[in-house]
């Protein structure tokens, strides 16, 4: 039975509140100063004190309204959940189409290519190290290789990713085997991930293949062309992940995706686009660390900026320009080879403040990403996981179920200051281009790698297994690697010689003298509608990415430690 | 006098995640040695042409995606290069298997994820001070 309240009532909240800060400070002791990964100082309580009521209109809002704080749709996961994209890379064509309809029977709703680092890097099989090939992603440089790749997925009704740097190849294999297919490009949906070539000049190097004047061409050539050809492709994914992966702080790496937007939303203006034609289908990728109520008031406070910038400052009047479309993958940097398995614990707690953000579409790591590139095994624990959360734990009944929170309300606000503080500076610089031509968004970032680094060898922030709670492992209790067959590779090089022996060299000639012309030239013909061409005629990736590099130049990020 | 130990941070193959090697090259740098830093990608043979060129004591290689499995490659052009003695260390992920590979190709050491800044600053330092001594016989005081 209820007890009635012996204590008198406090007169008002300011009372309780100064009440209860002379209880805590009484018996906390020396309180610990607690900030988050943005440097943003972390009280021990927020109260209605911490947000102003009457600006709930304005900030907090409803789903699906402006400013989209609460998610950018009315039903959100209420309606329809986010799309389950694992991404998936591994040796051959017919490797990687074996474990992509696996995946995809385990609960994957949606195609995601991962293409080897040679390919990552702008070269055929034929110019790379062979003990390199396949072992990261699947080795995939022409039109029937995508072919092969994608048997049996019905392109009209898989919205598909490629992980596709400029120029855009994996893209324009698609778009070749769609129309050997029969398949309309306009029922064609997905997104070309790495198009953000700013990000690959800063941090994940590995997708940077132009110098960066003429990447920053091909992009604004491929947005145009896909808003008129594939007018369902998201041909731009801004991305965020790299930056955080490689050290910046969640504001910062928000800051830095907003920035790269506005840049490449200023160029496709300057090439004479409309924002509502070219915003609708911006989208863009985040990651997810560890930092649980941090990520969600990241995402809370993106939108928040987003829907008030293409308004502002572009006047944009589509609402679908305004809406903040995120894809985001768990933290690998967080990941411990110690241990291995608690990363199942830690994947878990990251994808749900991913859920809790408002996310639209979600890969999840595999536990073993710290030990290898992922094991089947590994891979469907990563998709159970996701499986669990959406359906096993009710997380998705309620709408932005921390909306209204003190501290989510309070922190979106305080991550949106900070966020709009390190935007200011960008654009201070003369916007990201220039910013990261400089070095000094690769300064910062570096910078903060090395606090959080500083945090970890110090203790001040724990890590399982690393720095705390070790154990004695077995190696043997590790999980037995997948390697591509060395005979598989073998074959695939041999099939891929012969195949070009074959070729019409004319016709490929042919198809390269265009490709290099419309790259010569300054501007006025679309080079991405060129590579859609070689493409088409049997030119390879390498031969593409070749011509382009000879004609644009070869991009190097700056060396910065 | 005091060694003071210098090496080379690079990564070879075709990965860029460089998180790695600009922590671990801004750690020895914060520790007084003697840093070389690249970007990624570097080709074997440029690996071979610095570690001569700048004298260093120690090479130490990142990778993350599986460039690793190039590194006997390295070890066996090192050695062709009059440079066997110089001291080789891996960072990054590395599978079980492999590092017994790369121990047998003649890698000094392979330090995985979660390795404490100071293990990887004390180890250089030693495989320096090892290599100078071997190096230089006479001037061992």
């Amino acid at each position: 039975m209820n007890q009635p309240l012996q204590e008198p009532v406090p007169a008002s909240i300011e009372d309780a509140q100064i009440r209860w800060r002379a209880d805590y400070d009484a018996r906390i002791g020396m309180d610990r100063q607690v900030n988050n990964r943005s440097g943003i100082p972390i009280k021990p309580l927020y109260t209605p004190l911490d947000v102003d009521a009457a600006r709930f209109d304005a900030d907090v809002g409803f789903p699906g309204q402006a400013p989209y704080t609460r998610g950018i749709y009315p039903t959100m996961h209420r309606g329809r959940t986010w799309t389950q994209r694992q991404l998936v890379g591994l040796g051959t064509p017919a490797a990687y189409n074996e474990r992509l309809r696996d995946i995809l029977g385990q609960g994957a709703t949606a195609v995601s290519l991962i293409p080897c680092n040679s390919v990552f890097r702008g070269y055929d099989m034929d110019e790379v190290d062979e003990e390199l090939l396949g072992t990261c992603g699947v080795v995939a440089n022409t039109a029937d290789h995508m072919a092969t790749c994608l048997d049996g997925v019905d392109l009209a009704r898989t919205s598909c990713a490629m992980n596709d740097p400029s120029p855009f190849t994996l893209l324009a294999f698609m778009l070749a085997t769609a129309r050997r297919r029969g398949v309309d490009w306009r029922a064609i949906s997905g997104t070309s991930n790495q198009s953000d070539y700013l990000s690959h000049f800063v941090a994940n190097h590995m997708f940077f293949r132009i110098a960066l004047p003429g990447a920053r061409r091909i992009l604004t050539d491929h947005i145009a062309w896909c808003a008129a050809h594939v007018p369902r492709w998201n041909a731009l994914s801004v991305v965020g992940q790299h930056m955080q992966q490689a050290g910046a702080t969640p504001a910062e790496a928000m800051a830095f995706a907003l920035c790269s937007a506005i840049q490449f939303a200023d160029d496709c203006v300057a090439a004479g686009m409309s924002p509502d034609e070219f915003l609708p289908r911006f989208t863009f990728f985040f990651d997810i660390s560890l930092s649980f109520f941090e990520e969600i008031a990241k995402f809370r406070a993106g939108r928040r900026i987003w829907a008030r910038l293409t308004r502002a400052r572009y006047g944009a009047r589509d609402p679908r320009s305004s809406r903040f479309k995120f894809h985001a993958q768990t933290s690998g940097v967080d990941l411990t080879r110690q241990q291995p398995l608690n990363n199942i614990a830690r994947v878990t707690a990251q994808a749900i403040a991913g859920i809790f953000g408002g996310l639209q579409s979600m890969h999840t790591d595999a536990y073993d990403e710290a030990l290898s590139c992922p094991t089947q095994f590994g891979a469907r624990i990563a998709v159970a996981t996701q499986n669990i959360l959406r359906e096993e734990a009710h997380l998705t009944d309620v709408i932005d179920p921390l909306g209204g929170s003190y501290y989510v309300e309070a922190l979106t606000n305080e991550m949106e200051e900070r966020i709009a503080a390190v935007m200011a500076s960008v654009e201070a610089s003369g916007g990201m281009y220039r910013a990261v031509e400089s070095g000094m968004v690769q300064r910062l970032i570096g910078a903060s790698a090395q606090r959080h680094q500083e945090a970890i060898e110090s203790g001040a922030q724990t890590v399982v297994g690393v720095n705390a709670y070790q154990v004695d492992e077995d190696a043997q209790s590790r999980p037995a690697l997948a390697r591509p067959y060395p005979a598989q590779i073998g074959a695939h090089l041999r099939e891929f010689a012969d195949w070009k022996a074959q070729r019409s060299s004319g016709t490929v000639a042919a198809a390269l003298d265009d490709l290099a012309r419309s790259a010569g030239a300054q501007g006025g013909d679309n080079i991405f509608g060129r590579v859609v061409e070689a493409a088409a005629v049997g030119c390879t990736h390498g031969e593409i990415c070749g011509t382009l590099r000879r004609e644009l130049g070869f991009g190097r990020p700056l060396a910065l430690v | 006098m005091a060694v003071r130990p210098k090496v080379l941070i690079t990564k070879i193959g075709l990965d860029g995640h460089d998180r790695g090697s600009r922590i671990v090259a801004a750690h020895l740098r914060d520790a007084g040695m003697e840093v070389v830093y690249t970007p990624p990608w570097q080709e074997l043979a440029a690996v071979v042409k610095l570690a001569l060129e700048e004298d260093v004591d120690v090479i130490g290689l990142s990778s993350l995606a599986t460039d690793h499995l190039i590194v006997p490659k390295l070890m066996t052009k090192l050695r062709a290069a009059g440079l066997g003695d110089v001291a080789v260390i891996v960072g990054g992920i590395v599978p079980d298997e492999d590092e017994k590979a790369l121990l047998d190709a003649g890698v000094a050491r392979v330090f995985h994820p979660g390795a404490p800044l100071e293990s990887i600053s004390a180890f250089v330092r030693d495989a320096a001070l090892r290599v100078r001594a071997a190096r230089f016989p006479a001037q061992e005081a």
